[in-house]
């Protein structure tokens, strides 16, 4: 298992390099001028010159980029031109609130997603399974900024129970969360009930109904975990799609975590943050793809990475 | 990362005659109107894309004009969705808006399967080097969740409905690139292609005459399914500014000036938001269907 982790480590390197790469030539592709932004308008040239001196703009673009990449292999992600403090720090500050945001989204989405599938799944035909999968259909047809614009309308205008704006805390929390959620719980609930459809149409659950197992326990141990396998790949997939996901959610609900910090440092021409926030972000995805196929290996006996 | 509603079919079928394929085209539509969910997706797609034609000259109202005396009105028997902030009519606006976004998400989709189909397909019949170096770039390009590559990319450009189609045509590219690379390497060690090759067919001519047949229905599906999630993505960039730029009447647009006035009237967001959310229902529902038709192979 050691040696797969590493193996797939390895082979994740050349995809993080060429992000790398791309991500230093994307801010610099950005119009506009950093330093002008920042010392204002009607500052002299000089002004405009040292800030752009101590932004590290005044080199050529092959010592901008080697000063990048030096300073990334030492763990460095450079200073942030708006906060003037290391953009690490910038980062890690806005972190919390979208882990706490998208944790919450993704296992609400699972729990919720994988009952509502398995109760259509079993119940196939009826109103019940109707109901389920046309609500699934919906949820992820709906814009999550409508959603969210909806949500703000009833809970906090219209009946004002809950909080306009979300923070981290648990009142602000279950708008953005639940706006989150609509979306990944619509497409497990479907992943669900189909994967648990072609898994109870096999042969061996009619071997275990045949040798006379109870229904609850043919579902629960033999179909279940089978079923789940691909249900996990969507799991994974949901969650590397939610960080990116906040970036609108968290804008509806002026929301301060990655996706809004994303935001606010593209306006505000914020390279080395911009830079630090894309490789997170790309990061995030390769580790949460090698997770899942990790996951597998430990629902499915037949799957061994040794 | 290909979206996992789509996983490709290894098993298609080369193209039929002539004859019997317009015999299947007319059965593919029978088909798709006996499916339930299929022909509900089949209306509202095509209303939708009616819209997008017709939408301007059906509007009671000019979009544009303003009215400063009658402001955020609710529905009144001359506005039956009442007007925004500017006294504009909220009705005219999402009928005129269809224009915008529907044309939009339906370019940008056929624009990503286009160049993205072209890219998987000589990939994958390329195979060796380049096929693992195109590949590299497409893992580049997925290394970035969703909508993040579309956001960049029209903050380079500048806002536009020309960069808004590119930005979020190029966000499926990858995708598509992947879905026909994996259906071209299945197929290209099937007999007919070997006859072709055989029969002295140089590499473009077995590309598109023999490959690109046999491998497009699942793209068909999939560009399907992928128009409501382009739509979703270009809207997206108008909500947070960097699309299509106000007083245009684009849908995501006219919902990030209504959230402003939420608590006054709640029709301005409700009105643009609904018609979102139908029109990517549509596209959704006639992309299950058109796939529980056209290619079983492929799952939910």
């Amino acid at each position: 298992m050691t040696a797969y982790v590493a193996k797939r480590l390895v082979q994740a390197v050349p995809t993080l390099l060429g992000v790398v790469v791309l991500v230093f030539f994307f801010v610099r592709a950005l119009p506009g001028d950093p330093a002008r932004l920042y010392v204002g308008t009607d500052a002299d040239l000089a002004t405009v010159e040292a800030a752009r001196r101590q932004f590290g703009l005044d080199r050529s673009l092959p010592e901008q980029f080697v000063f990048y990449v030096r300073g990334l292999a030492e763990g460095n992600l450079g200073r942030s031109f708006r906060a003037r403090m290391p953009a690490s720090q910038v980062i890690a500050r806005h972190f919390r609130a979208t882990l706490v945001l998208a944790s919450i989204a993704v296992s609400v989405a699972t729990v919720l997603g994988v009952a509502l599938g398995v109760a259509a799944a079993l119940r196939r035909g009826s109103l019940v399974d109707l109901g389920i999968t046309s609500a699934s259909i919906l949820g992820i047809s709906t814009p999550s900024f409508f959603l969210g614009i909806l949500l703000i309308y009833l809970f906090a205008v219209e009946w004002r129970v809950l909080p306009v704006a979300g923070s981290v805390s648990p009142r602000g929390l279950v708008l953005p969360a639940a706006t989150l959620a609509a979306a990944g719980l619509g497409t497990i609930a479907r992943f669900a009930r189909s994967s648990l459809l072609e898994t109870l149409g096999n042969d061996y659950i009619r071997t275990a109904y045949a040798k006379g197992l109870a229904s609850g326990r043919v579902i629960g141990k033999h179909a279940i975990r089978n079923a789940l396998i691909p249900v996990v790949t969507i799991i994974g997939l949901q969650f590397g799609f939610l960080l990116s996901g906040t970036v609108i959610v968290e804008t509806v609900f002026n929301f301060h975590g990655l996706g809004w910090l994303l935001i606010q440092s593209i306006e505000s021409r914020d390279y080395p943050v911009i830079q630090g926030l894309l490789l997170v972000f790309a990061l995030q995805f390769v580790l949460i793809n090698l997770l899942i196929d990790m996951l597998y290996a430990a629902i499915d006996p037949r799957i061994s990475y040794a | 990362m290909p979206d996992v509603r789509a996983v490709p079919d290894p098993g298609g079928r080369p193209a039929g005659t002539p004859a019997t394929r317009s015999v299947r085209r007319a059965t593919v539509l029978v088909r798709l109107l006996r499916h339930r969910s299929g022909s509900i997706g089949l209306i509202l797609t095509t209303t939708f894309v009616l819209l997008a034609i017709a939408g301007p000259w059906i509007a009671p109202h000019d979009p544009a004009r303003p009215n400063y005396r009658n402001l955020t009105a609710g529905v009144q028997r001359e506005h039956w969705l009442g007007t925004d902030a500017f006294g504009r009519d909220t009705l005219s606006r999402v009928l005129a808006g269809a224009r915008y976004s529907i044309s939009i998400g339906l370019a940008a989709t056929v624009l990503g399967a286009l160049v993205g189909g072209a890219w998987g397909l000589w990939s994958g019949y390329a195979g060796g080097r380049v096929d693992g170096l195109s590949m590299r770039l497409v893992d580049v390009m997925l290394a970035f969740p969703g909508i993040l590559i579309a956001i960049g990319l029209v903050t380079i450009t500048g806002p536009g409905v020309g960069p808004v189609i590119f930005a979020s045509a190029v966000f499926g590219v990858p995708i598509f690139a992947r879905l026909t690379r994996a259906s071209t390497m299945a197929m290209k060690e099937r007999a007919f292609v070997e006859a072709a090759h055989a029969l002295g067919a140089r590499g473009g001519r077995v590309m598109v005459r023999h490959l690109l047949p046999s491998v497009i229905a699942p793209v068909i599906v999939f560009a399907t399914l992928r128009s409501g999630t382009t739509l979703l993505v270009a809207s997206g960039l108008s909500f947070l500014g960097l699309g299509v730029q106000p007083p245009a009447p684009e849908w995501g647009g006219m919902l990030s000036d209504a959230q402003l006035y939420l608590a006054v009237q709640p029709l301005m967001a409700f009105a643009p938001g609904i018609a979102i959310t139908l029109a990517v229902l549509g596209f959704n529902l006639l992309g299950d269907g058109l796939r529980d038709v056209l290619d079983p192979t492929l799952r939910t």
